[in-house]
C-alpha cells in the first residue's frame, strides 16, 4: 500500500503541513504516478514473485475451472453487495460493506486472471485487436450458463439482515476453505489463499458481530434475521457438495474439497447461533435441476438479471479501453 | 462515566427525531509504531466494540498496520483555558461545546 | 446534571472582542469557544450542507457501480463513491462539534429542509460520466474546498484537509478515465464530449450566483468561513480547465469562451440562472429522486440502529447484573477488541 490514510494522520498531526499546491494542482505527477487512483484500488500484488507455472499432476484445464469457481463465487458476490452501496443503515456501515465488497472483488481478479492462464481457451474471443484483458473478457462477456459461482453468491438482496447473514454463512464457508487452501501446491493458488483468509475473518467477524447484535437487540431485529437465515438456509447444503473438478484439484494437492470443511463450518456457525441464542434453521437443501447446481453452471433467475446489468456497457464496447 | 451524561442517553430523552442515535466517539490512531496515538475524528458506534469495527472501517479504510484507540466522547475530560465558553463554564470540561451532552427540559424552546 | 448558563461572569463585548481578534489573526475557532450564535448557526448550515453533498454524491455515481465496464474501473468507482461517504462522515462530525448531530440534520435533509450541492440532481446517463463528474464536478468542488483547509473554525478545516487530499485522486481518476477513452475507440470519443456538453454548465452552477446575487458571502468572508467569492472561484475554474480540455481534445459548448488578453482570463457566456434557480428550488431532473433515495435507506435503516443500541443496552445491563467483577471484565474486552483492530490490520 502506498496511500493509506495512516500517511494523512501525520500530516494531520502536524496541522497546517498541507501546502496550498498540493491540492490546487490536482494534475502535477498524472500519468507519471499512478500509484494514487483512489483508495482500496491498487492492493499490493500478492502475487509478486510468485511462481506462476502449473504445478506437475495437475490438468491445467481442472486448475482453470477450479479458479474460475472461486473468482465467479467472489465476484458475483461482490456485485450482489456493492448494490448496497448508498443504501446501508448509516455511514459506518456503508463503508464498512463497501470495504468487503473491494475485498471480494480484489480476489476474483486474481482468481479469474489465475484461470485464465491456466486455460486460455476458457476466455471469450473478442474482434482481433481487442484491448479487453483476460480477466475482464471472463467477467463480461460470459454467459450465465458458463459462471460457475454457487447460488448463494447469487441470491438478491434482502434487507440488513439478510446482508450479515449472508455474509456470516459465506465468509464462515470460504474461510474454512481458504485456510487450507494456503497450504496449496500452487503457489498462486496458495498466495491469494493467504491474502483472502486475513480480509475473511475480518469480514466474519463483522457478521457474527451484527448476527449476534440483531439476535439480542429488538424484537423487530430478531425477528429479521431469523426470516434471513430461514430463506437462506436452502443454499448451505450446496456449499459443501463436491463436484468433480473440485475433487480432482483436491486429490491433486491444488485444492480443496469442500466436503472436507462441512463440520468445521457447521461447528463455527453453530457457536455463533448459540451466542445469538438462536437455533439453526432446519430447512432442507435447494435442489438443482437433473442434479445440477451452481457449480455447473445451473442457476437461479437471479444470475441472468445480474449479469445483464454487469456486462451491458463493456459488452456496448467489445473494442474499448477503459 | 454516569449514564445520564451520555449523547446517546441524552438525546433519547431529547426529542423523537433523535432518538435511537448511536452515541459518538473519537477515533485515536497510531499509523505506525514509534509513533503516538493521534486524533483523526469521530464516528459513531452504539458500543465500544462497534465503534472500534468501525474505526477500522473508516479511518483505516483498508489493511493498514495501525492500532486504534476509541472512546466515547462524552468519557473526555477537558481543560483548555485559552477556550473560553461561559455557557458551560461551570461545568467546562467537556470536549466540545455540545449542547447533546447536556440534558435540556423538553419544555425549554429553540434547543 | 444541569446546565448553569451564567453569563454574568462574562463580559460579552470581551468575548466578542475575543472572537473578532482570533479571527483578525486568522487563527482558529475551536469547538469550546465561545461564538456569534449566528457565526455558529452559518457554519451549521454550511458543513451540513456540504456534508449532504457528500452523501447525496454518492448516488449519481453510484448508479453505474454495477455497470463499470472493468473489475478495475468497478474497484475504483467503489471505493470513489464509498470515499463520499467517508467525507460525508467527517463533515457531519464537524457539525456535531457545533451541537448538531447527524440524525437531526440527516431529518432536515429528508424533509427537504436543508439542500445539497444542485449538481447532484442532474442524472448519469452513462458510464462516462464518471469521468466527467471526476474531472469537472470533483475538479469544481476543490477549487470551493482547498480555502475551506483554511476556514477559521478549526473542525471544519481539518475535516477539510482529509477531505481535499482524497478529492485530488477523484479528479485525476476521472480525468484519466476520459483520457483512456479518448485512446480508444469512436464511439468512447463521441461519448466523452456528449458527456461533457452535458456537465459544463452544471459545474460553472456549483459556484453558486453571481456574486451581486449571493446576500451571505460578505458576512461569511468576514468571518472567515468563505475566502473567496463564487465570481472569482468560477473563473478560477473556467481557467483551469480550458487547458485541460484542450489535452484531452474536448470542447466546451459556449462560443463566448475565449482568452481575454487584457484581463489575463478567459471570457465565458453567462450560464443560464433561470435553471439554476429551478433546479435549486426543486425541479431538478433528480431531485425528488435523490431525496427520496436517501429517505428510503435511512427510514429502512431505522429498525437496525434501534436495534444495535439495544443490543448495547441489554449487554451492559447483563454485564452490570453478572458480578462485581464488572469492571475487569470491561478492561478484558477493551483489549480484545484494541488487539482484533491491530491484528487484522496486518
Amino acid at each position: 500500500m502506498t496511500n493509506e490514510p495512516s500517511i494523512h494522520v501525520d500530516h494531520d498531526e502536524a496541522g497546517a503541513n498541507i501546502e496550498h499546491g498540493d491540492h490546487e494542482n490536482a494534475y502535477s505527477g498524472l500519468l507519471v504516478n499512478d500509484a494514487h487512483w483512489a483508495f482500496g484500488t491498487d492492493f499490493e500484488d500478492p502475487l509478486a514473485g510468485v511462481d506462476t507455472t502449473v504445478p506437475s499432476g495437475v490438468d491445467p484445464k481442472d486448475l482453470a475451472a477450479y479458479c474460475l469457481m472461486l473468482g465467479d463465487d467472489a465476484l458475483v458476490f461482490s456485485q450482489r453487495i456493492s448494490e448496497w452501496c448508498s443504501s446501508a443503515p448509516d455511514l459506518e456501515e456503508d463503508i464498512a460493506l463497501a470495504n468487503i465488497a473491494l475485498d471480494l472483488l480484489g480476489q476474483s481478479r486474481l482468481l479469474l486472471a489465475r484461470s485464465a492462464a491456466a486455460d486460455p481457451s476458457l476466455v471469450p474471443q473478442l474482434p482481433e485487436g481487442s484491448p479487453v484483458p483476460d480477466e475482464d473478457r471472463l467477467a463480461f462477456f460470459r454467459e450465465d450458463l458458463a459462471f460457475r459461482n454457487v447460488r448463494l453468491a447469487e441470491v438478491p438482496n434482502g434487507d440488513f439482515a439478510e446482508a450479515v447473514a449472508k455474509i456470516l454463512i459465506y465468509s464462515t464457508w470460504r474461510l474454512a476453505i481458504f485456510e487450507r487452501l494456503q497450504s496449496s501446491r500452487d503457489s498462486v493458488l496458495s498466495a491469494i489463499a493467504v491474502k483472502g483468509v486475513k480480509e475473511m475473518s475480518y469480514h466474519r467477524d463483522f457478521a457474527g458481530r451484527w448476527v449476534l447484535t440483531l439476535a439480542r437487540g429488538t424484537e423487530e431485529s430478531k425477528t429479521r434475521l431469523l426470516t434471513a437465515l430461514e430463506g437462506l438456509w436452502p443454499l448451505w447444503g450446496e456449499l459443501f457438495e463436491t463436484h468433480p473438478v473440485e475433487a480432482s484439484v483436491a486429490a491433486a494437492g491444488i485444492g480443496v474439497d469442500p466436503a472436507e470443511v462441512a463440520d468445521e463450518a457447521g461447528v463455527i456457525l453453530d457457536q455463533v447461533f448459540a451466542a445469538a441464542g438462536i437455533e439453526r434453521p432446519e430447512r432442507g437443501a435447494l435442489a438443482g435441476v437433473r442434479g445440477e447446481r451452481g457449480r455447473d453452471g445451473l442457476h437461479t433467475e437471479a444470475l441472468s438479471k445480474m449479469l445483464a446489468d454487469m456486462q451491458v456497457v463493456a459488452r456496448q464496447y467489445p473494442e474499448g479501453q477503459w | 462515566m454516569s449514564a445520564e451524561t451520555s449523547p446517546g442517553s441524552a438525546a433519547a430523552g431529547k426529542t423523537p427525531a433523535t432518538r435511537g442515535e448511536w452515541p459518538l466517539y473519537e477515533v485515536f490512531v497510531r499509523g505506525k509504531r514509534g509513533l503516538n496515538h493521534v486524533h483523526v475524528g469521530s464516528l459513531h458506534a452504539a458500543d465500544d466494540q462497534m465503534a472500534i469495527h468501525h474505526a477500522r472501517d473508516v479511518y483505516t479504510r483498508r489493511n493498514e498496520g495501525v492500532s486504534l484507540w476509541v472512546v466515547r466522547s462524552s468519557s473526555i475530560t477537558a481543560s483548555s483555558p485559552d477556550e473560553k465558553d461561559p455557557m458551560f463554564a461551570p461545568s467546562g470540561d467537556k470536549v466540545y461545546r455540545h449542547p447533546t451532552f447536556y440534558d435540556i427540559p423538553a419544555d425549554v424552546p429553540h434547543m | 446534571m444541569t446546565t448553569q448558563i451564567n453569563e454574568n461572569q462574562f463580559d460579552a463585548t470581551e468575548l466578542e472582542a475575543q472572537f473578532a481578534a482570533t479571527i483578525k489573526a486568522k487563527d482558529r475557532i475551536e469547538p469550546r469557544d465561545w461564538m456569534p450564535e449566528k457565526y455558529r448557526k452559518t457554519l451549521v448550515r454550511q458543513v451540513a450542507q456540504h456534508a449532504h453533498s457528500e452523501i447525496i454524491g454518492m448516488q449519481p455515481e453510484g448508479n453505474w457501480i454495477s455497470r463499470a465496464p472493468s473489475l478495475r474501473r468497478k474497484a475504483i468507482l467503489l471505493a470513489k463513491v464509498q470515499d463520499e461517504a467517508g467525507h460525508g462522515l467527517y463533515l457531519y462530525s464537524a457539525a456535531e462539534t457545533l451541537g448538531a448531530t447527524r440524525n437531526e440534520l440527516t431529518e432536515k435533509l429528508i424533509a427537504g429542509k436543508q439542500k445539497y450541492s444542485s449538481i447532484f440532481n442532474y442524472p448519469t446517463l452513462a458510464y462516462t460520466d464518471v469521468g466527467t463528474i471526476g474531472w469537472l464536478v470533483d475538479g469544481a468542488a476543490i477549487c470551493n474546498q482547498v480555502p475551506l483547509c483554511r476556514t477559521s473554525f478549526g473542525p471544519y478545516g481539518r475535516a477539510m484537509i482529509r477531505v481535499c487530499k482524497e478529492e485530488s485522486f477523484h479528479q485525476r481518476q476521472g480525468y484519466e478515465l476520459l483520457m483512456t477513452m479518448m485512446r480508444g475507440t469512436e464511439e468512447q470519443r463521441a461519448s466523452v464530449q456528449e458527456s461533457v456538453n452535458r456537465f459544463w454548465w452544471p459545474s460553472l452552477m456549483m459556484f453558486g450566483p453571481p456574486d451581486d446575487d449571493s446576500p451571505n458571502t460578505e458576512q461569511s468572508m468576514e468571518w472567515g468561513i468563505k475566502t473567496h467569492t463564487n465570481d472569482e472561484l468560477r473563473q478560477k475554474f473556467v481557467d483551469m480547465s480550458v487547458p485541460q480540455a484542450e489535452a484531452l481534445g474536448v470542447t466546451f459548448p459556449d462560443d463566448g469562451l475565449k482568452w481575454n488578453e487584457e484581463r489575463g482570463h478567459y471570457d465565458f457566456s453567462t450560464p443560464d440562472w433561470d435553471e439554476f434557480w429551478a433546479v435549486v428550488k426543486g425541479n431538478g431532473p433528480c431531485n425528488e429522486q435523490r431525496v427520496a433515495h436517501r429517505k428510503r435507506a435511512w427510514d429502512e435503516g431505522a429498525w437496525v440502529r434501534e436495534a444495535a443500541l439495544a443490543f448495547a443496552e441489554n449487554t451492559a445491563a447483563d454485564a452490570a447484573d453478572t458480578d462485581t467483577a464488572a469492571d475487569t471484565d470491561t478492561a478484558n474486552t477493551a483489549d480484545t477488541t484494541n488487539t482484533t483492530a491491530e491484528e487484522t490490520a496486518k
